[in-house]
């Protein structure tokens, strides 16, 4: 079997295009594409009423800031042809991607579903910076974390370069996306430093049916992440499709003890945590291990970051949502599981118990790798950006809600006071005439 | 006896709580409400539909308060709403006929006077 990317595409694969492959491909590029709503729910429940526009338009802001990128350069960056460190540029703005195959499928398929990779990676990010961060700061950000952070570590470990080399194991992404984006809100959060309230008040989710509603299209999607990564119907792509669904089971049960355990409820917020924890973890590892290591991982996983999110909560650091302990831990977590739990039978490749030492040492070194390259390219981006402008809203704008200061518009608005402006022309109605005596308060 | 009722921005609320809570001015009730007080109207838009909003969401406190602590709390609340433009709000000091407290039936001053407990912290 062949973890997608790690071989070129002339290596041992015939260049013919399967149907059965291209069409699953299809389907799945289509099931990643769902992530980037799930996870704008998932991130505008858990914030105050008064961002949760912002924050759904950061995540999806982000997606499309960095798609962008990623087609003129990032897709180049990392997969054309290249040396061991960063990919070539004869693939930039879509040059020479066409039908011809890439494996079993057709090259511009494949850059299809890459890009959908690229552009959920940075609005995971979103998480640790919402409530406060500027949008067009945010904008600037994701274009240029795709190309200077996300491409390369792409390229290291999919598009041949050298953590493929070196042999570490990486199905979907836990390197690549997870243990990425973690370690960048890490960096980004201290940065930009905490929101306006942060530590006076508590900041609560304000619509948890959103949460869950986002938490199930995050699994849903996560389907066509993980097993999707065969970039065929095979053995991998079953292996990884079920693994998806038994680690977030495991994450969760694991999760809701957890909870139990601690403060006697099992909290809805909580569960929906645990699916996450869940599928970041399996994520490396999903065509690589047994169900039964799935399970394994999906439950020994859940414990790091569940500790994780309580220290953060007592810690200085404001990463609003989470990002570091669900994606950074989680990720990390599942990256080493994966040296421990590979399976040579269902995977092709043996870890740690079935006597194979080395790959648990691969696998940390892609995880420092990311982590090192992560944090560095995120710490010259912010820099860079905050040279020519502030990166976070000014305290005003925070209180006052970034829906209404910086998008003009608002959630759960009533519509009450609303007078419609029917032409630019139109002489401003005067208060006074619009309001009845002793209604308002006057000035 | 005066029944304090305090028309606020809803970002300036935090900074409101806190600085009743380090006057000492225990229990309150608050409410949303619109209103407005002269300010900017500020501008929506949904798809092709542009909107003033001419209705501000403010919060309106009450607080009932003995004697001494009337200047107290209406220093206390304008120190911390106030940001200097329009729309800051308005600070109205009613008087009161009669209060009891529904718990213990006390009248008047008694009744305004924060029972002696650790009180619960607020903002």
């Amino acid at each position: 079997m062949t973890p997608f990317g790690t071989l070129p595409a002339s290596a041992t694969i015939p260049p013919a295009i399967d149907r059965v492959d291209a069409a699953w491909l299809l389907v799945a590029t289509a099931l990643v594409l769902l992530m980037a709503p799930g996870l704008a729910f998932f991130y505008g429940g858990l914030v105050c009423a008064k961002n949760a526009l912002n924050t759904i338009m950061m995540a999806l802001g982000a997606f499309v800031a960095a798609s962008v990128a990623w087609i003129v350069a990032g897709y180049s960056l990392a997969f054309a042809p290249g040396g061991a460190a960063l990919g070539g540029l004869d693939w930039l703005a879509l040059a020479g991607v066409g039908l011809e195959p890439r494996g079993t499928v057709p090259h511009l398929l494949f850059f299809a579903f890459q890009t959908t990779f690229a552009g959920i990676t940075v609005a995971l990010v979103s998480g640790a910076l919402v409530e406060r961060m500027r949008f067009g700061a945010w904008l600037a950000f994701s274009a240029l974390w795709t190309i200077v952070v996300y491409a390369p570590i792409c390229h290291w470990i999919w598009g041949g370069g050298w953590l493929a080399r070196l042999g570490a194991l990486d199905f979907a992404g836990g390197a690549v996306v997870h243990v990425n984006a973690g370690a960048a809100a890490l960096v980004a959060a201290s940065r930009l430093g905490p929101r306006r309230d942060w530590g006076r008040q508590a900041l609560l989710p304000h619509s948890v049916p959103l949460v869950l509603l986002g938490a199930g299209l995050l699994w849903f999607g996560w389907f066509g992440f993980n097993a999707g990564s065969a970039v065929a119907v095979n053995d991998a792509a079953v292996v990884a499709f079920v693994n998806t669904l038994l680690a977030p089971i495991a994450a969760l049960a694991a999760w809701m003890a957890l909870d139990a355990a601690r403060t006697g409820r099992v909290t809805a917020v909580g569960a929906a945590t645990g699916i996450v924890v869940g599928l970041v973890a399996v994520t490396p590892a999903a065509g690589f291990v047994s169900p039964r290591g799935a399970l394994a991982i999906g439950a020994l996983a859940a414990l790091p970051s569940y500790f994780a999110l309580l220290a953060r909560g007592r810690s200085r650091l404001d990463d609003s949502l989470d990002v570091v302990a669900a994606h950074g831990i989680g990720g990390v977590s599942g990256a080493l599981l994966t040296g421990v739990f590979a399976s040579a039978a269902w995977g092709g490749t043996a870890g740690l118990l079935e006597g194979n030492p080395t790959l648990v040492l691969r696998q940390a070194a892609a995880v420092a790798a990311t982590i090192l390259w992560s944090a560095g390219g995120t710490t010259a981006i912010l820099a860079l950006l905050a040279r020519f402008a502030p990166l976070a809203a000014d305290a005003r704008v925070q209180a006052r809600g970034l829906d209404v200061a910086l998008h003009g518009e608002e959630a759960y608005g009533t519509g009450e006071g609303a007078i419609l402006v029917l032409a630019p022309a139109a002489p401003p109605a005067r208060t006074a005439e619009l309001v009845p005596d002793g209604a308002a308060v006057e000035a | 006896m005066k029944l304090i009722v305090a028309i606020v921005r809803p970002e300036r609320l935090n900074d409101v709580l806190e600085s009743l809570f380090r006057a000492e001015v225990r229990g309150l009730t608050l409410s949303r409400v619109h209103g407005h007080g002269g300010e900017t109207e500020s501008v929506q838009t949904y798809r092709g539909t542009t909107v003033k909003m001419e209705l501000v969401e403010k919060v309106r406190l009450e607080i009932g308060v003995s004697e001494p602590f009337v200047d107290v709390t209406v220093d206390a609340i304008r120190a911390a709403a106030a940001t200097g433009e329009v729309g800051d709000g308005k600070i109205f000091v009613l008087p009161v006929e009669v209060v009891v407290r529904i718990r213990s039936g006390e009248r008047d001053e008694r009744a305004v006077t924060p029972i002696v407990s650790p009180p619960a912290p607020i903002g």
